[in-house]
């Protein structure tokens, strides 16, 4: 086990160094020259050239590379270009709007597609189960911009219900969870449905029923708790769905996140900024699966880790 | 990710990712005995009523795109002086213009049409592509183990490691976007998905009798892998490669709505939305119609993907 979680940490950091790479060699190629960008239309050669060294752009790629990952162990994810801050600042200033975000998105996740799954599978065959089958399917097959921009529409502009976007109160916070959430709840749905008709085939089911138990009682004491298990340990893998919803989410609610951060970085070409967000968002990832994985033997002893 | 369970399948499927292959029972790999099974899956397939609606809302968006010239009202570029309001403002759905127009007093109907020309090119060329590597880097990483296995793998690993649509969007900022570099780009995406589950099936293929017996009887590589590998994993690349239409769509739709996808004056489903954004509130429609059409593309091909794997899949239960 303790090797087990030891070559597992190896493991993800050699993928996060692989992350770093590719990402770095990505913004490498990018045909903009952020020099001249920073000094500005009216800056002389002098100038441009000037900023180039300060930043080390005009040294060769491997050096640049090594010069960003030995910051990048001081903790330094170097300077925006363009606001002057550090990007360890930025991104930790964004960071509890994210996270935030995140643990509405979880919330709605699990309610929603939970409660559709649990319905489905006690309806099972019937129009019911086959309604909710398609509903969640069709969670997983709309586009967040879309949901969004209808949430919105419906419950912001024109029921009142929910502010237009932004940042602050409990009540802004609803229609950006909801839309995040609505892919996963659509896997979970799906997940709960097939988990409970196994669970419910299970013969200390018939046990606990034959012993007298009333059906509610079986329900919610036995069946229900041992379909939940496995999925909830899922949960850490819903970071990587989190981390690609959250550009769009953000800025269609205009939710000051990472998301928003990093999509300003992109139109604006801010090459560090974009690093640090990638980097970031991948560390999320990685530590998600991570304890997915560590968390799964530990609620079915049948899984052992290698 | 060495663990012995595979978390990562169910981000495309609650089934497990090695339950899909057909099993190695009379599996003599017989051209005949394959195709009486395609025909009763077809059969099978044709008896779900999801499955049929989800054809036709396909076959219905396949033909509106390969005909859009006849089955179009107006041509799509066309800015109509009569398509905006005296204000400037655009037409909500009328008599002359069905869907209403857009910003710049064009038909809507008709730009939803062209758009799904660019849906469904980026969806099969994207996801064509997505499977044909996945598909490749599966195969021989699961064949060949090794250093094959471990370069592969790990490069797959660094992949899913990645949130897909930042690397998208920072993909599509590199070039200047057109209709074939975001297919590349999502291409490049989405292959990662396909891999782990050719992977995970071929690896415990190779290790299956028949394939041990075909090797040790002398079989050439290529026998090997097309005669017999490649046809059991054609039922999984079939369902994943279905689903994967609906994310490829989806993706294209989100990059057209940041403006980094299709550019106008192409229309596509994601950039008539991109275009529009702004006067929602007053033109509503102009997203709820292109976001309809993205969400039941996608859908179809997602319920096609579900009823595909129930029918090619004979050891699963099915629905219970």
């Amino acid at each position: 086990m303790v090797s087990y979680v030891i070559r597992r940490l190896l493991q993800s950091a050699l993928i996060l160094l692989g992350v770093s790479l590719v990402t770095f060699i990505l913004l490498y190629l990018i045909p903009a020259d952020p020099a001249r960008q920073i000094a500005g239309r009216s800056a002389t050669a002098q100038t441009v050239e000037n900023i180039r060294e300060q930043l080390g752009l005009n040294l060769p790629f491997y050096e640049q590379y090594v010069r960003y990952l030995l910051n990048l162990l001081q903790g330094d994810l170097g300077r925006s270009y363009l606001q002057k801050t550090e990007v360890s600042e930025l991104i930790a200033a964004r960071l509890p709007a994210t996270l935030l975000l995140m643990a509405g998105a979880i919330f709605c996740e699990l309610l929603i597609g939970l409660t559709m799954g649990l319905v489905a599978a006690l309806k099972r065959n019937t129009p019911t189960d086959t309604t909710l089958m398609v509903l969640s399917f069709t969670g997983v097959s709309s586009p967040q911009f879309v949901i969004g921009i209808l949430l919105l529409y419906v419950f912001a502009v024109q029921l009142g219900w929910f502010p237009i976007g932004g940042y602050g109160t409990f009540m802004h916070l609803v229609l950006p969870s909801l839309t995040l959430g609505l892919l996963g709840a659509g896997w979970y749905a799906r997940m709960m449905r097939s988990a409970m008709l196994d669970v419910l085939r299970q013969d200390f089911i018939r046990t606990a029923r034959a012993k007298g138990l009333k059906r509610v009682q079986v329900l919610f004491g036995h069946a229900v708790p041992n379909a939940l298990l496995p999925i909830i340990a899922m949960i850490g893998i819903d970071i990587g769905l989190f981390m690609s919803g959250i550009v769009v989410v953000e800025s269609v609610f205009g939710w000051p996140g990472i998301g928003q951060l990093a999509w300003q970085a992109i139109q604006r070409v801010d090459i560090p900024i974009i690093m640090g967000v990638t980097l970031v968002s991948a560390c999320a990832i990685v530590l998600g699966n991570f304890l997915a994985d560590m968390v799964a033997p530990l609620i079915d002893p049948r899984i052992k880790l290698r | 990710m060495n663990s012995t369970h595979d978390l990562e399948g169910r981000m495309t499927t609650d089934a497990k990712p090695d339950a899909v292959a057909l099993p190695a029972a009379g599996q003599t790999s017989r051209q005949t005995g394959n195709q009486t099974r395609r025909q009763g899956a077809l059969e099978r397939l044709l008896r779900r009523k999801l499955a049929i609606i989800a054809l036709v809302v396909i076959t219905i968006i396949v033909g509106a795109a390969l005909f859009a010239p006849l089955v179009a009202p107006f041509d799509p570029s066309e800015q109509f002086f009569e398509g905006l309001t005296l204000e400037g403002a655009p037409l909500p759905p009328g008599e002359r213009f069905w869907l209403g127009t857009d910003l710049l007093g064009r038909d809507v109907l008709s730009r939803l049409i062209y758009g799904a020309q660019t849906s469904l090119i980026i969806g099969l060329v994207a996801n064509g592509i997505a499977v044909a590597v996945g598909a490749l880097v599966g195969i021989l990483a699961g064949f060949f183990r090794g250093w094959v296995e471990t370069v592969l793998m790990r490069f797959t690993d660094l992949m899913m490691a990645f949130p897909a649509l930042l690397l998208a969007i920072t993909l599509a900022a590199l070039f200047r976007p057109s209709l074939w570099i975001v297919a590349m780009v999502i291409a490049m995406v989405n292959w990662v998905q396909m891999a782990r589950v050719v992977y995970t099936e071929t690896r415990s293929l190779s290790e299956r009798e028949f394939i041990v017996a075909e090797r040790a009887m002398g079989a050439g590589l290529g026998r090997v892998l097309f005669r017999h590998i490649l046809p059991h994993l054609l039922s999984s690349i079939v369902v994943f490669g279905t689903l994967g239409i609906s994310t490829t769509v989806l993706l294209e739709a989100t990059l057209s709505y940041l403006g980094i996808g299709v550019q106008p004056p192409t229309p596509s489903w994601g950039n008539i939305i991109y275009e529009n954004q702004t006067y929602f509130t007053s033109a509503p429609w102009l997203v709820f119609f292109p976001g309809v059409a993205i969400i039941a593309l996608a859908l179809a091909f997602n319920l096609l993907g579900d009823a595909l794997r129930e029918v090619l899949d004979p050891t699963q239960k099915g629905r219970h």
